[in-house]
């Protein structure tokens, strides 16, 4: 039995088709990632599996169980950290707390010890008695995640998690993330805009662009796929020309002289440099300086989308701005 | 389920519990309508006939025209010459409506701030969702209530001399049905309604027919027969009824029990029949 698993699953609103057959699945005890710029159906795709909006067409499992035909039991088994907040502003952190575990049917003994717990690793135990209308945005944050572990879900979905942590906050956030998956089995399906995060974090990837996906494996898999790496070697010189030689290494492509510096594109780099290491070494030569470059997320991301992430961060933050001085005036009025 | 509609509702609770400006409005808003509203309409003085005329009159017509214009009114009035005593007992059934409209309105609200997401993910009924709602706008309701029956007593509100605690459950009762029903039809209002304008407008539209196609203000029985007829469909002039009734019996003029009896099978039937739209509306129908 998948965690996830959905197939061809489509929503579409009017003339606009936000997600477009998307099939996939997710092992237990996997975390996946759900990477794409603005507007490319991630939430879209996580409300359909979240039971909050309905299919157009397609068939979507969560658990084991039918997001439309056993709605109720999909609910039991998942837990949902939203990008908008949904923390109660009135209420004190405590009180959003334990109101979350009622509503999970979490017996409140049981709450009790894991909010203490789970509110003590995003360090807000010394703000619990407070009322949410007092945190900052972190903090709110930060609450929104507690909540959304409190009744340890089976499979948890994270839109945007970690928007507006700060990185101290963010990493120990993800080394409990993953404890809990260790210990409960807990699925892990995240959407984020933080590159380096989803390469670290993520077991698989799949990259979504205008509702469809077009990519998906891990990390390591779609970097590989770009081409491989690249390695900057700086003999002395007067070095005798090495292309031919260099080339014929196994794992080798592609390889570029200037001089005494080459520019090699390799698959598997960090095996291929003791292979060149030893050739040259062999011949008497010497090395001046020998570097690595991996590609990274961000590059296999341009790749498939044509955009920079950059530019969507950029926008996405002013985005992320402008919905909070929204959220901050709908709570004045 | 039980578990989760309490934990609603308390959250509820707290909310408006918590500000001191709700309180606040809650204070004032009967203060205003009783003071302002019950005392400015003195329908009785406008009927009446001035002293120096009065006095003219031999003292034997005098005598009968007063009874005779004083049985008028009291059959107007249900029981009481004063129309203050008459409004404030109708003024029960409209703050009840008015909490009543806020519950459609806490929908919007939670959706707008994001709460109904979190209560939509949930592994909780829809239905849960709208019990709650509906129960703490009915505590909100009852507790505003009380606060109108007591500020209504300082404005001088005249009970019926055979007025007694039983009366004033039968009042409590009668409301707390209206309120039930009344909630249950702004919530199911609001399933889809992503902007506080249009539940707002929605309200507003409602509230004043509710309000004046009833007997809580003023008599049906001066209004067209239309008019009347429109009433008869309305609950609160149903609600407002046993209210008045029980206020207003004395010692010479008792109750008449099958229309307290009649009073009663309405509002249950709204409070049931609201309640379980509402209910149906929100499994079907309730959207983030």
């Amino acid at each position: 039995m998948y965690a996830v698993e959905t197939k061809d699953l489509t929503k579409v609103f009017g003339s606009l088709v936000a997600v477009d057959k998307v099939s996939f699945t997710l092992e237990e005890g996997e975390i996946f990632g759900f990477l794409g710029p603005n507007g490319a159906g991630k939430t879209t795709t996580i409300n359909m599996l979240t039971t909050l909006q309905k299919p157009t067409s397609g068939i979507a499992k969560v658990a084991g169980f039918d997001v439309v035909k056993e709605s109720d039991k999909v609910r039991r088994s998942l837990g949902l950290v939203p990008q908008d907040l949904t923390v109660d502003e009135d209420l004190t952190g405590w009180e959003n707390m334990m109101l979350q575990s009622k509503l999970y049917h979490v017996p409140s003994d049981v709450a009790k010890e894991r909010a203490v717990v789970v509110l003590e690793l995003v360090d807000l135990l010394d703000a619990v008695d407070r009322k949410v209308d007092t945190y900052s945005g972190g903090m709110r944050k930060r609450l929104e995640l507690a909540e959304g572990l409190i009744h340890y879900p089976k499979v948890l979905f994270l839109d945007e998690p970690t928007l507006g942590l700060d990185v101290q906050t963010r990493s120990v956030m993800w080394q409990y993330i993953k404890r809990l998956r260790e210990e409960q089995k807990m699925t892990i399906f995240l959407t984020t805009h933080y590159m380096d995060e989803a390469d670290k974090l993520c077991d698989r990837i799949a990259i979504i662009d205008h509702g469809k996906i077009v990519t998906t494996g891990t990390p390591y898999q779609l970097k590989d796929d770009l081409g491989g790496d690249l390695i900057d070697l700086k003999l002395t010189d007067g070095a005798p020309d090495l292309t031919k030689i260099l080339s014929s290494i196994p794992l080798i492509g592609d390889v570029k002289r200037n001089g005494a510096s080459y520019r090699i594109r390799v698959r598997k780099g960090e095996e291929a440099v003791p292979d060149i290491l030893e050739v040259i070494i062999n011949m008497k030569l010497e090395v001046k300086s020998v570097s690595l470059e991996k590609p990274t997320l961000d590059q296999v991301y341009l790749n498939h989308t044509g955009r920079s992430l950059r530019d969507d961060q950029t926008h996405n933050q002013s985005e992320d701005a402008f919905r909070r001085r929204i959220q901050m005036r709908r709570s004045r009025a | 389920m039980i578990g989760e509609v309490v934990a609603l509702t308390v959250r509820e609770v707290k909310k408006w519990g918590r500000s001191k400006f709700i309180l606040f409005i809650m204070l004032i808003q009967p203060t205003v309508w009783l003071g302002l509203f019950g005392k400015s309409f003195n329908l009785r003085g406008i009927a009446s006939i001035p002293p120096d005329v009065i006095e003219q009159l031999p003292p034997a017509l005098r005598t009968s025209l007063a009874s005779a214009f004083n049985d008028y009114l009291s059959g107007l009035f249900g029981g009481t010459v004063d129309y203050f005593t008459y409004m404030a007992a109708g003024m029960l059934s409209v703050i009840v409506l008015f909490t009543a409209m806020f519950s459609g309105m806490s929908v919007v609200w939670d959706r707008r701030l994001g709460f109904l997401t979190k209560m939509l993910v949930a592994p909780i009924s829809r239905g849960s969702i709208v019990i709650a709602k509906m129960s703490s706008s009915v505590l909100r309701g009852m507790f505003q209530a009380i606060l109108v029956f007591g500020i209504a007593f300082l404005f001088g509100l005249q009970v019926g001399n055979a007025f007694n605690i039983l009366d004033l459950l039968g009042i409590f009762a009668s409301l707390f049905l209206l309120s039930m029903g009344l909630s249950s039809i702004f919530i199911s209002l609001s399933m889809r309604v992503t902007n506080w304008e249009t539940q707002m407008a929605l309200a507003n539209l409602l509230n004043l027919p509710l309000m004046f196609a009833s007997n809580a203000l003023f008599p049906i029985k001066q209004m067209p027969d239309w008019l009347q007829n429109v009433a008869r469909f309305n609950p609160i002039t149903y609600a407002t009824d046993a209210t008045r009734t029980f206020m207003l019996h004395s010692n010479s003029n008792p109750f008449d029990t099958s229309v307290i009896i009649f009073d009663f099978q309405v509002l249950i039937l709204f409070a049931l029949v609201s309640t379980l739209i509402g209910v149906f509306a929100a499994s079907k129908g309730l959207r983030q």
